[in-house]
């Protein structure tokens, strides 16, 4: 639905590309795009004005580089600036001498206070920690039933009585001491920003407990009013952080942003899933891709690896790049991406795939998907590897085999057939050279991400063995982003060197990704 | 997505795109998985439903228990439609402006209040000039509008402030709220009252309501009669459940029996909650048990609506990602389910809470298209959320606002009214 800043670009940056400089019409109309695109992303409109006004300031008169392209450039000052908002690190949690260290979390109604309650509590018992729930939401009927029930599911202990908010704070904090719990996490009822009386009384819980950490949950699907509740709750609780929610979803998260450069409160930790697992310390790097819709391949990444099987995943990575890819592999492989979730959510988080391609996946679902596999589970071991192999009479045998049309068992094979000669092009000329080629399109990717598949690609393979796909060199034709990230990040070698790290440019430390508990 | 190889009905470049983007996460993942392993253990696959939190608070039940009462027969009449001729009433915000104005009018003054003025600077101004416009714009685009519903609105302006069919600020404003009103207006915001409801509703005043899963009625109901069902649909955290407890208690006082479905299974304590309503709203209700199928939930509760005379179904669904295709896929089948005979789908309301930026567009699209969407209902405009928003869903997707909330109390859920709502968006 929303256009990337990078689709958003393709336009202008066809006209820039030769230019040797860039003219002050074309910064107005390059920062029009940015300020549409931020908007779009709901960054608040006194960030998206502070900010571009920043990105004109690094635009005129800039020299431009004789590998880099204007659009390339200034996508490059964008992300710098986001990056420089959102602040460089994330944040170090320090422990409370005495302990427990107490943690309270407070939002509004909805925005996912109770399962990020559950979720943290998680990620602190993951970290070697000993949490203990206390459900102090009153409020919302059923409220602590529902904490008690992941509680369970986490493995925390829940802890509430039915008398009143602060009570049950109180009452959880020598709970703590009593148990020798060394994190207590203090879940509250949602309450909106402009009533006096709930203000009121989260700031006495806050007062009996005395938090080493207040964080603020906010739902990443939150508009312009992300700013005005942050700044009513930090004005309450004075906030250490925030917690986003559903990152899941395709919001943007633009409030992210905003949160930060107007309350100066660092994201803290990001809810990315259903699972209780699905939670992590947030990284502000992909965020920024996030918001200029650029895709978040390193989260794909490490999802892979939660789920994936290694052994089965190398396998399929070798056989793609040697060029001997068979049904049997496009099985096991499908079986393993199948594990990761929905596909349209992994592809949503590539760069580079069309906006129509992430569209037709969404229409898949998983009983299509049963289908193909029930096609290919028809098949004899030989036809598998051999689907030459397969004819007429084969492919109606299969077609009953599996309960579908030979129709459907042709399609597949077509469709596998083109499979393979674009991957035997991936591993000759590089899966940027296969990819620019089928996608016909301009600049696509993010350099970092280049650089990420790039390194992966090359690993994958045993070894240095795609040297194409490593120097893409923003050589036309190709995927062509190139080294858009500083040399050395992205072009040239294409080994890990990044994670966004050296991007973020002089302004780095500004974030301050560390906050140190308050004293009690 | 290789799977589109068998879906042969879709297109061919799809079929190259999908072709590509399979090696792609392959090639990517397995590479990646291959050589950034860090020891993570291997989980198993994702199941489908989730847990993130659906957490309206809602209200305290002894303080406005008996407020509340009152309240809500107050605005019986309009709040639900006990007759025919009320529930052909076309334009439910007007009833609302007129019975009840201190509600809504009060609790979006509240909110009001932080912004008050906000186009002070435009309607102090003797003329029309380009800080006039950047107002504007930065005012519509701070209640959540969007930009491109924003351009539009303001391009228009723009052109009749050229030919001077607009002169003076005052009139600007007074026409860009004009012009908002109208675009709010252009769907059918009533609600669907099937004629059976009210019907119903008159046949079982005497037999009182009984509250609990004991319907000792013994009335002698028409089997042949259609269940109406409304589905309220919407991402995690909007509020359904608190909405579905509001209508079945304004539904309830206004003496049509309703039968609650607990279709949320998954979220801990869902059904929980949804019982407490169910208790407070004197009306029945269905529950399954938790990760168990929301489907059958709400083919149970057809089946005993049918069965013991009540007029409404009203079923609760857990909150979903609309770009979860498992999920949204779950919800197609419920609304199947709901649909079969005897029961008849007669809304699909989409909740929507206040705060929701430009990704509610993105939702919007989405549930309306894998259910039929028949209207919206906006949550939590009681905080300093504008829920502008549903601007550019109506101008998109024709779908109205239906209902909005106000506030945490039994009683804060009122029929839309455009006027009130242009009027807080300033």
């Amino acid at each position: 639905m929303f256009e990337s800043l990078t689709d958003r670009f393709e336009g202008i940056l066809t006209r820039l590309r030769n230019r040797g400089r860039l003219t002050e019409a074309d910064i107005d109309e390059v920062l029009r795009e940015i300020r549409t695109a931020l908007l779009e992303a709901d960054v608040e409109i006194g960030v998206v004005r502070s900010f571009t006004q920043a990105v004109r300031e690094r635009c005129v008169g800039l020299e431009l580089s004789q590998n880099l392209s204007p659009g390339q450039q200034v996508i490059k000052i964008v992300n710098d600036e986001l990056v420089a908002i959102l602040g460089g690190e994330t944040l170090k949690i320090s422990y409370a001498g005495r302990p427990p260290t107490v943690i309270l979390l407070a939002g509004l109604q909805g925005s996912g206070k109770t399962t990020a309650s559950a979720k943290l509590a998680r990620w602190f018992k993951q970290q070697g920690r000993n949490p203990l729930l206390v459900g102090a939401d009153l409020q919302r009927p059923a409220a602590v039933e529902q904490l008690r029930v992941l509680g369970q599911q986490a493995g925390i202990t829940v802890f509430s009585e039915p008398s009143d908010p602060v009570a049950v704070a109180t009452a959880g904090l020598e709970e703590a001491k009593r148990l020798g719990r060394d994190v207590l996490i203090v879940d509250t009822a949602g309450r909106l920003g402009i009533d006096e009386a709930l203000m009121g009384e989260i700031r006495h819980i806050a007062g009996a407990v005395n938090p080493h950490y207040t964080f603020l949950v906010i739902d990443a699907m939150t508009g312009q009013d992300a700013v005005a509740t942050a700044a009513a709750f930090d004005e309450a609780l004075s906030l250490d952080g925030v917690i986003l929610t559903k990152l899941d979803g395709d919001a943007r998260g633009g409030a992210a942003l905003s949160v930060k450069e107007v309350v100066g409160k660092p994201i803290a930790f990001a809810s990315t899933g259903e699972k209780l697992d699905d939670f992590d310390q947030f990284h502000p790097d992909r965020m920024a891709d996030r918001i200029l819709g650029m895709g978040d391949v390193l989260s794909l990444i490490e999802q892979a690896e939660r789920t994936m099987d290694r052994d089965v995943a190398t396998k399929g990575a070798a056989a793609i790049i040697e060029g001997r890819f068979t049904l049997e592999d496009f099985l096991e492989q499908l079986q393993q991406v199948k594990k990761m979730g929905s596909m349209s959510g992994m592809l949503s988080l590539l760069p580079g795939v069309p906006k129509d391609v992430k569209q037709a996946s969404s229409a898949i679902d998983d009983r299509q998907i049963g289908q193909v596999e029930a096609i290919i589970r028809s098949m004899t071991p030989g036809e598998r590897v051999n689907p030459a192999i397969i004819d007429g009479a084969r492919r109606v045998r299969i077609a009953n085999g599996s309960g579908t049309a030979t129709s459907d068992v042709n399609a597949l094979l077509k469709q596998f057939k083109e499979m393979q000669k674009m991957m035997k092009g991936m591993g000759k000329g590089g899966m940027s050279g296969a990819l620019g080629g089928m996608f016909g399109r301009g600049p696509k990717m993010s350099p970092q991400a280049m650089a990420e598949m790039a390194e992966l690609s090359e690993m994958g393979a045993g070894g240095g063995e795609l040297p194409a796909f490593a120097g893409t060199g923003g050589g036309p034709g190709a995927l062509g982003a190139g080294p858009m990230a500083s040399p050395g990040a992205g072009g040239g070698g294409g080994r890990r060197s990044s994670k966004g790290k050296g991007k973020g440019g002089g302004r780095k430390g500004k974030g301050g990704g560390r906050v140190t508990p308050k004293a009690r | 997505m290789i799977v589109s190889s068998a879906a042969v009905s879709a297109s061919s470049d799809v079929l190259v795109g999908l072709a590509i983007a399979i090696p792609v996460l392959i090639v990517g993942v397995g590479a990646a998985v291959g050589l950034r392993l860090r020891g993570r253990g291997v989980k198993g696959p994702v199941p489908p439903g989730e847990v993130v939190s659906d957490a309206p608070t809602d209200v305290e039940l002894e303080r406005s228990a008996e407020a509340t009462r009152t309240a809500t027969l107050d605005v019986e009449t309009t709040a639900t439609p006990a007759s025919v001729e009320e529930a052909e009433r076309a334009e439910p915000g007007e009833e609302a402006e007129t019975l009840e104005p201190a509600t809504y009018r009060g609790r979006l003054g509240k909110a009001r209040g932080l912004l008050a003025g906000y186009l002070g600077s435009v309607r102090s101004k003797a003329k029309i000039d380009s800080t006039t416009w950047d107002d504007l714009e930065e005012a519509l685009i701070r209640a959540d509008v969007g930009v491109g519903a924003t351009d539009a609105l303001l391009n228009d302006l723009r052109g009749r402030v050229k030919s001077n069919e607009i002169a003076g600020p005052e009139a600007l404003v007074e026409a860009l709220k004009s012009d908002l009103v109208s675009m709010l207006s252009t769907a059918d915001a009533a609600l669907a009252m099937p004629a059976s409801m009210a019907a119903a509703a008159d046949d079982h005043d005497t037999d009182g309501h009984d509250a609990g899963d004991h319907d000792a009625d013994g009335h002698d109901a028409d089997d042949a009669r259609p269940v109406a069902v409304w589905l309220f649909v919407g991402v995690n955290g909007v509020g359904k459940t608190t909405t579905v407890g509001k209508v079945a208690n304004r539904m309830s006082a206004a003496g049509t029996k309703v039968l609650l479905a607990a279709g949320d299974t998954f979220r801990a304590a869902a059904g929980e909650q949804l019982s407490l309503w169910a208790s407070r709203a004197d009306a029945d209700i269905v529950r399954g048990s938790e990760g168990g199928d929301p489907s059958s939930v709400v083919f149970d509760a057809v089946q005993r609506a049918a069965t013991k005379g009540h007029a409404v179904v009203l079923a609760d669904t857990a909150g979903r990602l609309h770009n979860k295709v498992n999920l949204i896929e779950e919800l197609k089948k419920i609304r199947r389910v709901a649909d079969r005979p005897p029961g008849r789908v007669v809304e699909v309301l989409l909740v929507l809470d206040a705060t929701t930026g430009q990704n509610g567009l993105a939702q919007a699209k989405v549930f309306l298209d894998a259910v039929d969407v028949s209207g919206v209902v906006l949550t939590k405009l009681d905080g300093t959320a504008k829920g502008g928003i549903v601007v550019a869903i109506q101008r998109e997707l024709g779908l109205p606002v239906k209902l909005v909330g106000l506030g945490e109390g039994v009683e804060d859920l009122v029929d839309f009214d455009p006027d009130a709502f242009v009027d807080a968006l300033f």
